[in-house]
């Protein structure tokens, strides 16, 4: 019989095979919400059709005209039905799908970049730099933001790049103000002090002591607001701002199927379904993150 | 109380200054001659001098400013491009449609969303907890226009219950306002979900219900005051969502509203509109948090004398 042996904390670890660090104990928490890691594959599977689309696509999305079946249902031939001009709306989708991840993406990670920088130059300096930063946030806040987009789409012209640039602006005041709290929060630590103390420079102490403790909550915000701008940019689109007829944009093809309700209700309904599902899945991408990142949950 | 308000409006006015000076700058961005703009595609270059002097955009930028700033005081916001009339008249003729659209997908929105986010801290992790939860995170990831198709497409066309489009009577207001105002409550009920979900594990709370009161007033009286100051503030950023949703909704259901006039608008290049409008909205946002502020002050002392 094998000696008993006590379960100290410490041995418990080394049992483990190794001290729990930050990923590992992140991972832990997210792996136990179903839903989310439920979510976070099909965020997966999105990106990787999205990238495949071109290639996989059973018709071509813009050139390939069904004549003799216009405004048809759902079949085997044709999946999600065709549209008022012949067009697979399957097909359609399918390339949407890159559309929109790809506006989503670009413009939350433009945002966030120039947020998070502007958040802890505001956060660490205070002061002169922080005032400036946080007015010119107020500022931008006062927009509300599909207005703001609009003025801007107004100024630079419709199409997409547009939108993209559009939603990044108003992007970034909400990542300032998040990374400037986190950062004034940290800065007082004494860790942060000691690096000080042994001569770390601000750059140091920015990148490699302070950004560290924010990213958790970038990263939350970052999935939650990918949901946020894809509505956006659809709406722009709906709005005849953002993609132009013929491109395959959900938000495009909803407006053009307005007129057809009557006739061809099916040509509405799929579109409108990939953008609930997609920002469905990148909500609740983004709870689980917050879930799991964030300390004050563990008490819940 | 007083004197908070009068510091909140003066810290305000930096705020419009720079608003007014973006949008003022708005028509200079414009690529393009606004002057050439507003004097149509056919006219020559004799006409466009012309017109560059009736609006006076042959002054300098500073003038002109001034001249953009004592207009807006006098609600003098030029003519319309496209309709040759008063922008004021045009934005009078929209004005309340909008204003009661937005006004009642607030109150059903926040009334409900509170609801359901009370409900479901309460209820935590059980199954009103998880209905609440599950319609809340559909409500923000279904974008407004495809919800109004939707409702359209079942009530109005399916149904024929109520109208499709126009604002002529309260029946019109229904779907429009259900539309814009879903993305609205699913967030509040979020918020205050979370909200009470932390105060309802704090001390005091224990205590209240250590000395044996029952669980609504605890909930209510006790709870309720705490978990509504972030609430509240939520609250006021959601007339913004609802300002900036309007515009998609207007489009839906063909509401004589702003917002359409908005999109008209920047279909059109009629800039001296976009230019009000995005003014208006701007300050409508603004006083609208600046009632909130107050609000926030109204609830928690600890700010009113900081």
């Amino acid at each position: 019989m094998a000696a008993t042996i006590v379960d100290t904390p410490a041995r418990a670890a080394a049992n483990e095979g190794a001290v729990r660090s930050p990923w590992s104990e992140f991972w832990r928490k997210f792996r136990r919400q179903k839903v989310a890691v439920a979510a976070g594959l099909f965020v997966l599977a999105l990106v990787i059709v999205a990238v495949a689309a071109p290639w996989i696509v059973p018709y071509d999305a813009e050139n390939f005209f069904d004549y003799d079946k216009l405004n048809a249902t759902p079949s085997w031939q044709h999946w999600f039905g065709v549209d008022a001009l012949g067009r697979d709306i399957f097909s359609r989708i399918l390339m949407g799908a890159r559309i929109s991840l790809a506006a989503g993406f670009a413009s939350v990670a433009v945002g966030a970049l120039f947020g998070t920088l502007l958040g802890l130059a505001a956060g660490y300096y205070e002061g002169w730099w922080d005032r400036v930063i946080m007015r010119a946030c107020d500022v931008l806040f006062a927009f509300p933001g599909i207005l703001l987009a609009i003025g801007i789409v107004a100024i630079l012209g419709g199409g997409m790049a547009n939108v993209i640039v559009a939603v990044a602006i108003f992007s970034i005041p909400t990542f300032a103000r998040l990374v400037r709290g986190n950062t004034l929060a940290l800065k007082h630590l004494t860790f942060i002090e000691a690096a000080r103390s042994i001569g770390a420079s601000d750059w140091t102490i920015i990148a490699r002591h302070i950004f560290p403790g924010t990213i958790s909550a970038v990263v939350v915000y970052f999935s939650l607001r990918i949901g946020t701008s894809i509505i956006t940019a659809a709406s722009l689109s709906f709005l005849g701002m953002g993609a132009q007829p013929p491109t395959p944009e959900w938000g495009a093809m909803l407006d053009a199927a307005r007129s057809e309700m009557l006739t061809a209700p099916h040509a509405a309904i799929f579109p409108a379904l990939a953008i609930f599902v997609t920002v469905l899945a990148f909500n609740l991408l983004g709870d689980g993150l917050r879930d799991a990142l964030d300390p004050k949950i563990e008490r819940q | 109380m007083l004197q908070y308000i009068a510091r909140r409006l003066l810290g305000l006015a930096p705020t419009l200054l720079i608003v007014g000076l973006l949008v003022f700058l708005f028509v200079h961005l414009l690529p393009g001659d606004p002057a050439r703009l507003a004097a149509g595609p056919d006219a020559t270059p004799q006409t466009v001098e012309l017109v560059r002097k009736d609006l006076g955009l042959d002054r300098s930028l500073p003038e002109q400013f001034v001249r953009f700033l004592n207009g807006v005081v006098h609600w003098d916001f030029g003519t319309s491009l496209r309709t040759k009339r008063q922008v004021s008249t045009e934005i009078a003729d929209r004005f309340m449609p909008t204003f009661w659209l937005t006004l009642w997908s607030m109150v059903w929105s926040v009334t409900i969303g509170m609801a359901i986010g009370v409900l479901s801290a309460v209820w935590r992790n059980r199954w009103p907890d998880r209905v609440g939860m599950t319609l809340a995170v559909s409500g923000i990831s279904f974008p407004a226009f495809a919800l109004g198709m939707v409702l359209m497409q079942v009530f109005s066309v399916q149904l024929g219950w109520l109208p499709t489009v126009g604002a002529d009577s309260w029946r019109h207001y229904i779907l429009p306002s259900l539309t814009l105002g879903a993305a609205v409550a699913a967030i509040m009920a979020r918020f205050t979900r979370s909200s009470f979900v932390d105060i309802l594990g704090d001390d005091y709370i224990r205590t209240a219900r250590a000395k044996g009161l029952d669980e609504p007033r605890v909930v209510v009286k006790h709870a309720m005051r705490n978990a509504l100051i972030p609430v509240v503030t939520m609250m006021g950023l959601q007339f913004g969502f609802l300002l900036g949703g309007s515009i998609v909704v207007e489009k839906v259901f063909n509401w004589p509203g702003l917002g359409r006039l908005l999109v008209d608008a920047v279909d059109m290049r009629d800039y001296p509109v976009i230019q009000a409008l995005v003014l208006l909205f701007s300050l409508e946002f603004i006083l609208i948090n600046l009632v909130v502020d107050v609000l926030y002050g109204v609830i928690n002392p600890v700010i009113r004398y900081r």
